[in-house]
Formats: structure tokens, C-alpha cells, sequence
């Protein structure tokens, strides 16, 4: 009986412990993440969109061509932006696009997808809706299987930001 | 956490076909810039990962931000060699998921 109750203090102790580290894991990772990414701002600049590619794409020196990045010119409501991204890839086992990313340098944050492919997707091609604050460059990133990266960017002119209340 | 899925796959195919899939789920994808009539910040709530597999093999998956507009949207394409079932699942930041699943007959 004392035996089971040793363990299961010991147990508890254990995870506090850990619970803690982890804490400290946690917050020294978003600090590093805040620091390293820009000072608190209030909204996304070209030079923090620019970071964010650097970081996802795992390069500093893009290619020009292969990406097709489709926006509206003008958005009349930028609470739904229609985008689409296409990447000239055969799309085989040794020659295709892993990854897509979007970033905005406008919005409050540049974030905006990434998507993730593998030869089986069959065409790089993805559509879907933004949300957009107001006139900004959408930016997007392709990166190759063999590691090389290739941008696109457009202007996207806002009529009504889309970012409500 | 959210509405019913909508997706959209052709009912069939040829064999190595690519073929372009839809899906729309409704969801009111919560920034978290919002502010309440309260004048405090509405805490953000977004469907942040969308995964896609063809009978178990990953096909694409995506990693989505609050800049995804409500609703989320997106279509992307899967090039098919054999009969099998497309499973999409959507999962939001406290980790709820919903997941739907579509058959596609390959000839």
C-alpha cells in the first residue's frame, strides 16, 4: 500500500517538472521566435513578408519564372480575395513542387498559407479565398523537391479592407 | 467546431487522370483582430491544417493562417491510378476535427 503511494507522488513530482520545462521551453521558443522575426509591430511590411519567405522556404535567393500567382486587380471586398497559385512542374517521383507558400505584406500579420504537395497532387495548382486588410502584395513561394525556390508577387488593390469590427 | 464540408471529386477517372477536387467548409474562421462590443479583442479561432489522402497516402495538406477568408476554400488536384477514397479533414486550433471522405471510380 505505502509502495503504490511512493510511485504515484513520485510520478507526480516527475510531471510538475517537466511541466515546468517545458513552460520554459515554450516561452523561450516564442521569445525567440518574436525576436527573430521583427519587433512587435502592428502590421506586416515587405521586409517582415520577406523574412517570413527566407524562413519557410529555407533560402535567400529565389528564382523568376515557373510561378503563376492569379489575384484579382482590384478586390472590392477584402474580407474573400480569390487567388490562385500555379507551378509549371511535371509533378514526378524526382521532379516536383513540395511546398507553396503565401505570405501578404500589408496585412496585421504576413502569414498567410503554405501548402504542402507530393508527386501524387499530380499538377502544383491551388485556389482558394483571402483575407485581406487592405492594398498589398501577395507573394507566393515555390519550393522544389531538388531545393531550389521560385517567387511570384502581385498587387492587390483593396477597396474595403477586410479585417471588420 | 464547424458546419458540414462540402467537397467536390468526380464520381470517376482514367487511370493516371488528374483530376481538380473542391472543398469548402463553413467556418467563421476568427482572426483574432476583431474587437467585441465590449471593446475587447475577439479571441482568434481558425481552421488551421486541412490534410488530404487517397487511400491512406497523403496527397496534399495544407497550413492556414487567419489571412484564409472565412469559409475556407481551396482547390488543389490529385492525379489518380487506381479506384480508392479521397478522406479530407479539416482541424481548428483547439484541435477539434471534422472529416469527410469521397470514392472515385479509376478505370
Amino acid at each position: 500500500m505505502s509502495k503504490v503511494l511512493e510511485t504515484s507522488e513520485l510520478k507526480k513530482g516527475a510531471s510538475v517538472d517537466r511541466r515546468g520545462a517545458l513552460r520554459l521551453l515554450g516561452l523561450g521558443a516564442v521569445a525567440a521566435t518574436a525576436g527573430a522575426l521583427a519587433p512587435m509591430r502592428a502590421s506586416a511590411t515587405p521586409e517582415s513578408a520577406g523574412l517570413l519567405m527566407d524562413k519557410l522556404s529555407g533560402s535567400k535567393s529565389y528564382k523568376s519564372g515557373k510561378v503563376t500567382l492569379k489575384t484579382p486587380a482590384i478586390a472590392e471586398n477584402g474580407a474573400t480575395v480569390p487567388v490562385s497559385v500555379s507551378v509549371d512542374s511535371p509533378m514526378t517521383d524526382g521532379n516536383y513542387v513540395k511546398s507553396i507558400h503565401l505570405a501578404a505584406d500589408q496585412n496585421p500579420r504576413p502569414e498567410v498559407a503554405s501548402f504542402h504537395f507530393t508527386p501524387a497532387s499530380g499538377k502544383a495548382k491551388v485556389s482558394t479565398r483571402l483575407r485581406l486588410s487592405k492594398s498589398q502584395n501577395i507573394i507566393a513561394v515555390a519550393v522544389m523537391n531538388d531545393g531550389s525556390v521560385y517567387k511570384a508577387s502581385k498587387l492587390v488593390k483593396v477597396t474595403i479592407g477586410g479585417c471588420g469590427g | 467546431m464547424a458546419k458540414k464540408p462540402r467537397v467536390k471529386v468526380p464520381s470517376s477517372a482514367k487511370k493516371g487522370d488528374v483530376i481538380e477536387i473542391k472543398t469548402l467548409i463553413p467556418h467563421k474562421m476568427e482572426t483574432g483582430q476583431r474587437k467585441g462590443k465590449d471593446g475587447k479583442p475577439i479571441p482568434r479561432f481558425i481552421i488551421n491544417k486541412v490534410e488530404v489522402t487517397f487511400n491512406g497516402k497523403s496527397v496534399v495538406t495544407a497550413d492556414l493562417h487567419p489571412a484564409i477568408a472565412a469559409n475556407p476554400y481551396f482547390s488543389f488536384h490529385a492525379r489518380v491510378t487506381e479506384s480508392g477514397t479521397f478522406n479530407f479533414t479539416w482541424t481548428d486550433d483547439k484541435g477539434g476535427k471534422v472529416t469527410t471522405s469521397k470514392k472515385i471510380n479509376v478505370s
